[in-house]
């Protein structure tokens, strides 16, 4: 409706400030109801049989001795879940993964499932279930995988995007390409270049809580979802989609969800436990152990990326080339695409190339992970800008400066950037603090750039008014994070009443229209851009309802500070509605009153961020801890500060972690050796420092608030930051992540060794 | 019946209950008397989301048997609250956004009321070690340490 979505400066009086979210005491006294804290009369439970072989084709299953189990009232196969995809080869592999149909392709790949009436019965009738493996040579190694003799995944792919079409298939599912200028003639004028390889181990997004839904279907063809997830809608169309549904037939609720970071935006366990339930009659709770988890969700891609930077003696970058392999599991994906994109995504440069290679391997099919493939490609470019740097005698912040992309900027990408913040954030580093504190003994400190795109996508927002004056706002987005109270604030800032006059909720999906995943930093950026055009929505009812209660043109009433004002010397002395005072006359002018809006939330504002961090190393033993660590990064607006510092640590902590430690670690039998926190460590309080952050607004243009996601941005650096300040402490150049102590001590020794 | 019969003390309140002989804790408290505050993250006692206090002893509820409760006192997330009065803990949460997801949030409370029971004015790193056994994935920790400093600090001067 004419909504105007362009930045506007104004004097802020809700967005800025630091409420208490909406959904906080509930959090804070265990009544909040996540993905597994649901029940439904009737319920069973559903357990999945997941494959303990890499590789390997499914020549028979058996179920019938887990039919007869007493308390066992359904068992699955891929039989259960036929293929409806109707050539839709994306989902196709969803389905494939969800229940394998043919072979397992991974340590952990489901292969049949049960609903019992409890999870003792359940767990037993799994071990009736007697599947006849043929086992397969598996490759779980980037590099390896891309060789000639390795096996093949999958013999219908051959590689896209190669100039003429290969005879033979490949586990190279797909080669992107990026870049403008002449590479080859920028390194001609190059007086140094800098060349490395560089590794990046696979890493789970490591939320707490495990993938945990209720399915319910009734006879009649609805169906109900309870689900911890990141896009209700999304799910929902999946869902009805895999199991040959009507979407508005299929209602599907989002529980609280505790942590996704890009890990709950597939379907895994959901159409599974719907295809029980649809079987057994009844509902189904399916909630995944941990190991599941690490086994058969979504990890992130491992990477083997190649980087060339050369530059002048001034420090002008000449040219730029990278060749980055990234896994996709054993299904096709986009994500070295991706890195392709990011990786010089923060520098001007006339010269620049990146090639992308899909790489398929018996690993689970890979997910997004916060700001996806960005973080390994910034690993490999920044390692390399800072050791550039050195080699050119320049300070690598004021290298960076030098080169960093402005407004204007053609990026490595394609699209012209607008007004962007990397710049902005380098010289907040060079002018901080940390920066100038004096270091100790076998102490380093690094610093690193990161770029994200951000994501607007579909978006719809109800705002009701009620007749006491309260404002409920519903939203699709999930709240991740606080997202109900910075959409709150923004509300209350349109509309001009106190914060504590709403209550936001997210709405499930037959609630409200289609909205996309919280993904790509878009809850708080689209969700407020759809409640500032929601209350505009309202307020121009609210003003249409003050002219009929004072009987003068709707033309002569503004919206100011939460009320109705006649304008004009002719109204002199009407007086001001207030939103309640309107609103409790809404019976008898006119009903309700409300405010809607659906919008696709273009415009999403690029994101940059710098890095700075201190590292002690231990030289005995190669152990690497963070002593300072301080984000800088561009929110565009903050719109609830606390949670956009939240964020930005957030972020920093698990890039922390994908950087000292955590990895994915395959034994030569390709199953998957440390799934569990034990293991696969992710960071403790006692690992970290606090982490100091500086929020820069530069605003969107694209957003009323100027606002842009940050969500994401703030993994991007970390790995490249903690290897240049390891390399700084160290005096060895790490290029292979996680820098493990292990890894840390053998580069120490062989640098000694000379 | 292979149920185990257990009379045992849940927030102040006497509870009974009967279980299997292999159920954890946690299963009873989530699944038998829908207290569903204490989440199950692992099931190995390795992310502290299941943490309550037995016997002024912070847990895994996840690594006790429900049998094992027979004649202790155990304290939950929810029974930290008096009422509608929060506990100065989960108001300094609140105010601090020592929660982004929430999940870990309920066994961050219980160890940090344990922690500051234990030892009412800790150290930063006395603060980050005895937090060391609960999983964050979201916050960094900054601000869960920032709360349970002033919440140390109100409590002290109670």
């Amino acid at each position: 409706m004419n909504f105007d979505p362009r930045f506007s400066g104004r004097k802020f009086t809700s967005v800025g400030t630091r409420p208490v979210r909406p959904d906080g005491v509930d959090k804070v006294t265990g009544r909040a109801r996540y993905g597994a804290d649901f029940n439904m009369a009737g319920q069973l439970v559903g357990r999945v049989l997941r494959s303990p072989h890499a590789h390997a084709v499914i020549r028979k299953i058996d179920t019938s001795k887990a039919e007869k189990l007493s308390g066992v009232k359904a068992v699955i196969t891929a039989k259960d879940l036929p293929d409806l995809t109707d050539g839709d080869a994306a989902m196709y592999d969803i389905l494939d993964n969800c229940m394998a149909r043919t072979k397992a392709l991974y340590d952990g790949h489901a292969v049949a499932a049960v609903a019992a009436i409890d999870a003792r019965t359940a767990r037993q009738a799994l071990k009736l279930i007697e599947v006849d493996y043929e086992i397969l040579p598996h490759v779980t190694d980037v590099d390896e995988a891309m060789q000639h003799h390795a096996p093949l995944i999958n013999d219908t792919i051959f590689t896209e995007g190669l100039e003429q079409k290969p005879v033979k298939p490949s586990n190279v599912t797909k080669r992107s390409q990026f870049g403008h200028g002449d590479v080859h003639q920028g390194f001609g004028h190059a007086d140094f270049i800098v060349e490395r390889s560089f590794k990046t181990e696979q890493t789970h997004q490591g939320y707490i809580e495990p993938h945990a839904c209720v399915a319910s279907v009734s006879s009649d063809g609805t169906a109900e979802l309870w689900v911890c997830t990141q896009g209700h809608f999304v799910y929902r169309q999946h869902c009805a989609q895999l199991l040959g549904m009507e979407a508005s037939k299929l209602r599907v609720t989002s529980s609280e969800i505790g942590g996704g970071f890009g890990g709950k935006t597939h379907v895994w366990a959901e159409p599974v436990a719907l295809a029980l339930s649809r079987k057994a009659g009844r509902p189904v709770k399916l909630v995944m152990t941990r190991d599941e988890v690490f086994r058969a969700s979504g990890p992130t891609s491992a990477t083997s990326i190649d980087v060339k930077i050369g530059a002048r003696k001034d420090g002008t970058i000449t040219a730029a080339e990278a060749t980055l392999r990234y896994t996709c599991g054993p299904y096709a994906g986009s994500w070295a695409e991706i890195g392709a994109m990011t990786a010089f995504a923060c520098y001007r440069l006339d010269n620049v190339k990146t090639v992308g290679y899909e790489v398929l391997v018996n690993r689970p099919k890979t997910a997004a992970y916060r700001a996806p493939s960005a973080p390994m490609a910034a690993f490999a470019v920044e390692s390399a800008v800072d050791e550039l740097a050195k080699e050119l005698g320049m300070d690598p912040v004021e290298f960076r400066i030098k080169n960093a992309a402005q407004e204007g900027t053609r990026s490595s990408y394609g699209p012209v950037y607008g007004p962007i913040g990397i710049g902005p954030t380098l010289e907040a580093v060079k002018n901080h603090a940390h920066m100038k504190a004096p270091l100790k003994k076998n102490q380093g400190r690094g610093m690193a750039c990161g770029f994200w795109f951000n994501f607007g996508g579909q978006t719809c927002v109800d705002l009701n008014i009620g007749m006491d004056g309260s404002v409920s706002l519903a939203v699709g987005t999930v709240d991740v994070g606080g997202s109900r109270a910075s959409l709150s604030l923004v509300a209350a800032e349109e509309l001009g009443i106190d914060y504590s006059q709403l209550k936001a909720i997210v709405a499930d999906t037959s609630s409200l229209g289609y909205n996309d995943m919280t993904d790509g930093s878009r809850g708080t950026f689209s969700s407020s851009m759809a409640t500032i055009s929601a209350a505009r929505n309202a307020i121009k009812i609210l003003r249409e309802r003050a002219a009929q209660m004072w009987d003068i043109p709707v033309d002569d009433v503004v919206w100011e500070h939460g009320h109705a004002v006649a304008k004009g010397d002719k109204h002199g002395n009407l007086g001001k509605l207030s939103l309640k005072e309107i609103a409790a006359k809404s019976g008898t002018t006119g009903g309700p009153i409300a405010g809607h809006s659906e919008l696709v939330a273009d415009g999403a504002g690029v994101s940059f961020a710098t890095h700075i961090c201190d590292i002690e190393v231990d030289p005995e033993t190669g152990a690497a801890r963070v002593i300072r660590y301080t984000v800088v990064q561009d929110a565009g607006k903050a719109v609830h500060p606390t949670y956009v510092e939240g964020q930005y640590q957030g972020g920093a902590a698990q890039g922390i972690g994908w950087a000292l430690n955590e990895e994915y670690i395959y034994g030569k039998d390709g199953r998957l050796q440390n799934a569990g926190f034990l293991d696969y460590r992710i960071p403790v309080c006692s690992d970290l420092p606090m982490i100091d952050t500086q929020i820069l607004e530069i605003p969107n243009p694209n957003h009323p608030y100027g606002v842009r996601g940050v969500g994401e941005t703030s993994i991007v650096p970390p790995l490249a930051a903690i290897a240049n300040a390891v390399s700084n402490a160290a005096g060895v150049r790490m290029t292979h992540i996680p820098m493990s102590p292990p890894r840390i001590l053998a580069a120490i020794e062989a640098e000694r060794e000379g | 019946m292979t149920g185990i019969a257990v009379s045992t003390t849940i927030n102040g309140d006497t509870i009974e209950y009967l279980c299997q002989p292999d159920e954890t804790l946690l299963d009873v408290l989530r699944d038998r008397l829908g207290l569903t505050g204490a989440k199950e993250g692992c099931g190995t006692g390795d992310c502290g989301a299941c943490s309550v206090i037995v016997d002024d002893r912070l847990v895994c509820s996840c690594l006790v048997l429900g049998a094992e409760a027979e004649g202790r006192r155990i304290e939950t997330v929810e029974g930290m609250a008096h009422g509608d009065q929060l506990h100065t803990l989960q108001q300094k949460f609140l105010e601090h956004a020592a929660l982004q997801c929430g999940i870990c949030t309920p066994g961050f409370l219980i160890a940090a009321k344990d922690l500051l029971a234990k030892n009412p004015d800790p150290s930063e790193e006395e603060i980050r070690f005895g937090l060391a056994g609960n999983l964050c994935r979201c916050t960094g920790y900054d601000k869960i340490v920032r709360a349970v400093q002033d919440a140390a600090h109100v409590m002290k001067g109670a």
